[in-house]
């Protein structure tokens, strides 16, 4: 029983970080209708400019990470202005393959920059495990999940009161509406983008913490698709639910996998097999929106 | 279908032609004489990147008839490809002919598509992607424990194919069988595309309830197209690992599904023509990169070691760039080239 207890409670931790990648996905998609298939890629740019930042310029990490920050406001920019923009109205293949490409430049870059070795953050939080529920947690897994919990509140707050965020969820829900009530698209596009390589940026210095980085860091934004189908593709709430649910269930899986049949590797997989339940059973997920067709 | 200048048709049969006319016959004739006689005047290299090309061309075209002219997006093609060559790789093992190993390897592809093909009745869209990156996904996880079936991480090794006591052992005798199986696959593909099926196909990509309103079966067409495109998928798959020699679970993984794609959008969504541009660009660019990396090595020593995050770069700006500037491919480029010398020199 113990250890389906770790087994969860290490499952929370990384659904946090999956809670966080999948807001930036949700983000994206809510405002643009774009699919991001980069969204693992860019938690890995911001992991990798923290990480050089840190270690190779010297720069104490509370401003390492605020650079860091400010960087991923530039990249979105940069990725939108350039890439998405062009492809306005376009199919979905089209938009789906152009991240595509991207999650393969920003991998080379990374790659050409950094090598392909695993890369270890200086530690930045005491490594003495805290006892919760007689089980030790290291405090790295406690600061993930309250900063995810954090950057969640912010968000909900966000969409719900401030002014951008209101004209965010109304571009989301009727495009055209919303320009003709003098809302600027575009800005709104590149908003999403920015916010999205933020939450990713956050993600990924947590993750570097948690054990350091390498080049395949971009798989994680595979992982996001099982959660977001779960949460409903343009539900907040959705995503963060659906990372955690997920995080939890692909590491269940894998222990009773392991422990009962002596399968190895089925993390990969649980959560892709989960996936395909759920798209035959409810494709708009627990919180997503149905899309109603008349005829 | 775009009509030459000084051609017309007085039966719809005529219009319908793959090839309309002596000169466009005389074209392909030639073509194939060229590719024919081709290894005789070519090393081994160079033949072995032609073999690879064709076998791209096989499942270029599948999926173009999927993803180009049905419209469902596909993510999981390389995991089907890697069905067809365990499947024909264990047939062979078992001592199946050749021939009929790859079409057992293709027909069990084709089921497995069509399995995952069920859900696009209900997905469409970036839910199919999705679905079909968690078949993907899920194949490759199979592929990789498959036990005996599959040999796990040690692989599968394979003779090389031998039909009717002819055994193609060299690059150059791959080169003809290869050559037959995707000129097959091309003919077989152009077929289709003017058949009732073809049609259904691209009413269902234009408008899925224009096309169920006049009649057409959404479910039985869309799950033809899966089939027939994994099949080919399995086809190439099959004739891949007999090529190789050695089959193992890391070649069929989701960068293999995306470079496929990679094809079809570069060469030109829903072309035949622009299958095997696009199967020829994206087989030529690593190697193309490779001689211009070992002659920049002189200036750049320490170039080789990025090569192969050079190599990753470059095939997303390439796909990049085409989806920005040349969202037709390069069939699109081509049908250019022809009107500019049909009418020269007294183009407009």
């Amino acid at each position: 029983m113990e250890y389906y207890l770790q087994l969860f409670i290490n499952g929370l931790v990384v659904g946090g970080i999956y809670s966080l990648v999948a807001l930036g996905f949700v983000v994206i998609y809510k405002a643009t209708k774009v699919v991001n298939f980069a969204q693992g890629e860019l938690v890995m740019a911001g992991a990798y400019i923290c990480f050089a930042l840190t270690v190779q310029f010297n720069i104490p990490f509370l401003w390492a990470f605020l650079l860091t920050l400010a960087f991923s406001v530039l990249l979105g920019l940069a990725i939108e202005r350039m890439v998405l923009r062009p492809l306005i109205g376009e199919e979905h293949i089209s938009v789906i393959m152009v991240t595509v490409g991207m999650s393969s430049v920003l991998k080379s870059l990374v790659q050409l920059f950094w090598g392909t070795q695993i890369r270890v953050y200086p530690q930045v939080l005491p490594t003495e495990p805290v006892v919760i529920a007689g089980l030790p947690v290291a405090p790295v897994y406690l600061a993930a999940f309250a900063l995810s919990a954090v950057l969640f509140a912010i968000f909900s707050v966000f969409f719900k009161y401030s002014r951008t965020g209101i004209a965010m969820r109304a571009t989301a829900f009727d495009q055209q509406a919303a320009q003709s009530m003098g809302i600027g698209i575009k800005n709104i596009f590149a908003m999403s983008w920015c916010i999205a390589c933020v939450v990713s940026a956050v993600g990924g210095v947590i993750l570097g913490n948690i054990n350091g980085i390498n080049s395949q860091l971009g798989h994680l934004g595979l992982k996001v698709f099982p959660a977001v189908i779960l949460g409903g593709l343009d539900s907040l709430l959705g995503a963060a639910l659906g990372g955690l649910i997920i995080g939890v269930l692909e590491n269940v899986c894998d222990g009773a996998a392991r422990q009962l049949f002596g399968l190895g590797g089925f993390r990969e997989v649980a959560a892709f097999i989960i996936l395909v339940v759920i798209l035959m059973i409810k494709p708009y997920g627990l919180f997503g929106t149905k899309e109603i067709e008349r005829v | 279908m775009q009509g030459k200048c000084g051609l017309f048709f007085t039966t719809y049969r005529g219009e319908a032609q793959i090839f309309q006319s002596g000169f466009q016959k005389l074209m392909i004739g030639l073509l194939l004489a060229v590719l024919l006689a081709a290894p005789l005047a070519l090393n081994i290299h160079m033949t072995s990147i032609r073999n690879l090309i064709f076998i791209s061309v096989i499942g270029a075209v599948g999926l173009n008839l999927l993803t180009g002219v049905c419209g469902q997006i596909s993510l999981g093609h390389g995991a089907f490809i890697g069905v067809g060559a365990y499947a024909a790789g264990q047939c062979s093992l078992h001592g199946v002919p050749f021939p009929l190993a790859i079409l057992t390897g293709g027909l069990i592809t084709a089921m497995v598509g069509m399995v995952f093909g069920v859900p696009s009745l209900r997905l469409k869209g970036i839910y199919l992607a999705i679905a079909t990156l968690a078949a993907q996904l899920v194949l490759e996880y199979v592929f990789l424990h498959g036990g005996v079936l599959t040999g796990g991480s040690n692989g599968l090794l394979l003779e090389p194919p031998k039909v009717l006591g002819f055994v193609f052992d060299s690059e150059a005798r791959m080169y003809y069988l290869l050559l037959f199986f995707a000129a097959a696959s091309l003919l077989m593909v152009s077929n289709i595309m003017r058949s009732r099926y073809g049609r259904a196909f691209v009413s269902i990509r234009d408008f899925y309830l224009s096309a169920e309103i006049v009649g057409v079966n959404l479910f039985w067409y869309k799950l033809v197209a899966f089939g027939v495109s994994s099949f080919l998928a399995g086809v190439a798959g099959g004739l891949w690992g007999h090529y190789t020699g050695y089959i193992s679970a890391e070649q069929f993984n989701i960068g293999l599904s995306i470079s496929y794609l990679a094809m079809i959008i570069i060469g030109g969504r829903g072309s035949v023509i622009g299958s095997v541009f696009g199967a020829v660009f994206i087989v030529l660019l690593p190697e193309v990169l490779n001689v211009l990396a070992n002659s920049l090595g002189a200036f750049f020593p320490d170039i080789a070691q990025y090569i192969v995050a050079l190599r990753e770069g470059v095939f997303g700006l390439v796909l990049i760039l085409f989806l920005i500037f040349e969202p037709e491919g390069l069939a699109h480029r081509w049908r250019l080239v022809k009107a500019y010398w049909k009418l020269y020199p007294f183009a407009h």
